[in-house]
């Protein structure tokens, strides 16, 4: 560990894509073995059909945060800004919006987006986190009164805002993690949206198994037949050890990191169990398509858990370091 | 690359990063036959998604109506339809001593795929109206072409009648198996049944 502390953040964060896609390729070729030892005229296999997509998912994300890391600061914001903006289409093509939300949409999508993501790249670090929750909360519905639609008013001003609350602020929170100085640990933040990253998928792929194999009785049957307490508990307790064993990337201690891993990993998955209701309100039995993660519908709930996750971790941080201060 | 063929290609990324585009074939597979796509019209973008959602292989041979005294008004415009899109013009005013399907009959027996839309305009409610009979007409001319009906989701959402900048929501263009005109059949029962196949396609609960 001593020698790995002596390099430059450069070499360290090369070293964590190195490990980072050694394991991926590792899991890869691992399923590639598997799928030949069955041979390939099997039958196809549901939860197998599922490990691929999720494997390409994570092949997927991996790629995209590599790209975020090598193309610097614009680059990064650039990128999230396009999640941003496909996962908030997604989301409002779910939301069925009316005709006089036109006016308010075209303000989230071409004028909120942007700004926000200008916030970001420009280290506006104080304006960023106020921007959306007051003055674009404010916005929205004067907007939409002016397009003199009374029907259902507030009901149509709150899935707009509840969108853009998910959808751009909570994920401008990731490159944001990027772009945060903090003293003493400049220059690799690419470790934070890691920890961020590995802790929430950790929670995720843990809580989900757990549901399922315990059979506890459900949280909230109506929304989700598996969602179970001692299943949430599993995953948040499975981000606390995965943050505890990569302390060593963070700024934090073991038992800091530990409880950290626990708030993003806990976070995430509650944001994943808020979007199936959201699911189920809107009629949707299955989330995208299943061939691949096209970008075009799917990509949601993939987001989800770290549009919940990434403003609690981003917070959490910055009270940390203005405590240590 | 001309700049015609860029022009495409921007417009149909645009399509895509708006819309999606994404196209479902149900009925028959995305292929090189000779066909006439009738699908539902909601908006004006109604022919770029179509154009979008198709292969771009088969983009080049198919071919939209548009409005003469309209389309040809400006360079621009007539460069755009000409060049870009390879549309088939077609004059509004009436003239009794010309058939209004020529330029089309006359694209069709050239071997080029149409996409036309049989309620000849823009329609907000969710059911389309009556189709006109120019459809029966050229099902009656050109056996040998297929007629594949689309239903377009979600277009009208994207764009409303009157507003100019596009809201970026997800549509689908879903191609249904295609039909032919039966022998017996008279212009009215097929008419109506070219407009439930396309209604049948609707995806169910919106």
């Amino acid at each position: 560990m001593g020698s790995l502390r002596a390099l430059g953040a450069d070499q360290q964060v090369a070293l964590l894509f190195v490990a980072l896609f050694g394991m991926l390729l590792l899991a890869s070729l691992a399923e590639l073995a598997w799928s030949l030892r069955r041979g390939l005229d099997g039958p196809a296999n549901e939860s197998h059909a599922n490990r691929r997509r999720d494997l390409s998912a994570l092949w997927a994300g991996a790629c995209l945060f590599w790209l975020a890391w090598v193309s610097g600061a614009a680059g990064a914001t650039l990128l999230a800004g396009v999640v941003s903006f496909l996962a908030l289409r997604e989301f409002i093509t779910l939301a069925h919006t009316r005709r006089g939300d036109h006016r308010g949409l075209i303000l989230a999508f071409f004028i909120v987006l942007p700004v926000q993501y200008l916030l970001v790249a420009a280290r506006g670090f104080d304006l960023f986190s106020v921007f959306i929750p007051v003055y674009v909360f404010l916005a929205i519905p004067v907007v939409s009164a002016l397009a003199g639609d009374p029907e259902r008013f507030l009901e149509r001003n709150a899935k707009i805002q509840w969108g853009i609350m998910v959808c751009v602020y909570g994920l401008s929170h990731a490159p944001a993690l990027l772009l945060l100085d903090f003293k003493g640990y400049e220059e690799r933040g690419a470790f934070l949206v890691f920890f961020l990253v590995m802790v929430v998928s950790a929670a995720q792929i843990v809580q989900e198994a757990a549901s399922r194999w315990l059979r506890r009785r459900p949280l909230a049957r109506h929304i989700d037949r598996s969602f179970s307490l001692r299943g949430w508990a599993l995953g948040g307790l499975a981000a606390a050890l995965v943050g505890a064993a990569l302390y060593w990337i963070t700024p934090f201690k073991a038992g800091q990191a530990l409880a950290m891993g626990f708030i993003a990993g806990a976070a995430g998955t509650l944001g994943g169990f808020v979007m199936k209701a959201l699911k189920k309100d809107a009629g949707v039995r299955y989330w995208g398509n299943r061939s691949s993660v096209t970008g075009a519908v799917g990509l949601l709930d993939r987001v989800a858990p770290l549009c919940f996750a990434a403003p609690v971790f981003f917070h959490s941080v910055r009270w940390y370091f203005s405590l240590g201060r | 690359m001309t700049r015609a063929d860029a022009m495409g290609l921007l417009l149909s990324f645009i399509a895509r990063l708006i819309t999606g585009a994404q196209g479902h074939w149900k009925g028959c597979p995305p292929e090189a036959t000779q066909r006439i796509y009738f699908a539902n019209h909601q908006s004006h973008l109604d022919w770029v998604l179509i154009w979008a959602s198709l292969p771009r292989e088969l983009r080049a041979t198919t071919r939209p109506i548009a409005a003469k005294d309209y389309w040809t008004s400006s360079p621009f415009k007539q460069w755009l339809t000409t060049e870009v899109f390879h549309a088939v013009y077609v004059s509004r005013q009436r003239s009794d001593d010309q058939d209004p399907l020529e330029p089309l009959a006359a694209a069709l027996t050239n071997g080029d795929s149409l996409v036309i839309f049989p309620e000849g305009t823009r329609s907000n409610k969710g059911e389309p109206q009556p189709f006109k009979s120019g459809l029966y007409h050229l099902a009656g001319q050109f056996p040998g072409v297929q007629l594949v009906p689309v239903w377009i989701d979600n277009v009208q959402r994207v764009m409303p009648k009157g507003e100019v900048v596009p809201v970026p929501i997800l549509c689908t263009a879903t191609f249904g198996t295609p039909l032919a005109l039966r022998p017996d059949e008279d212009k009215r029962s097929f008419l109506v049944r070219a407009r439930d196949a396309v209604i049948a396609l609707r995806p169910a609960a919106g």
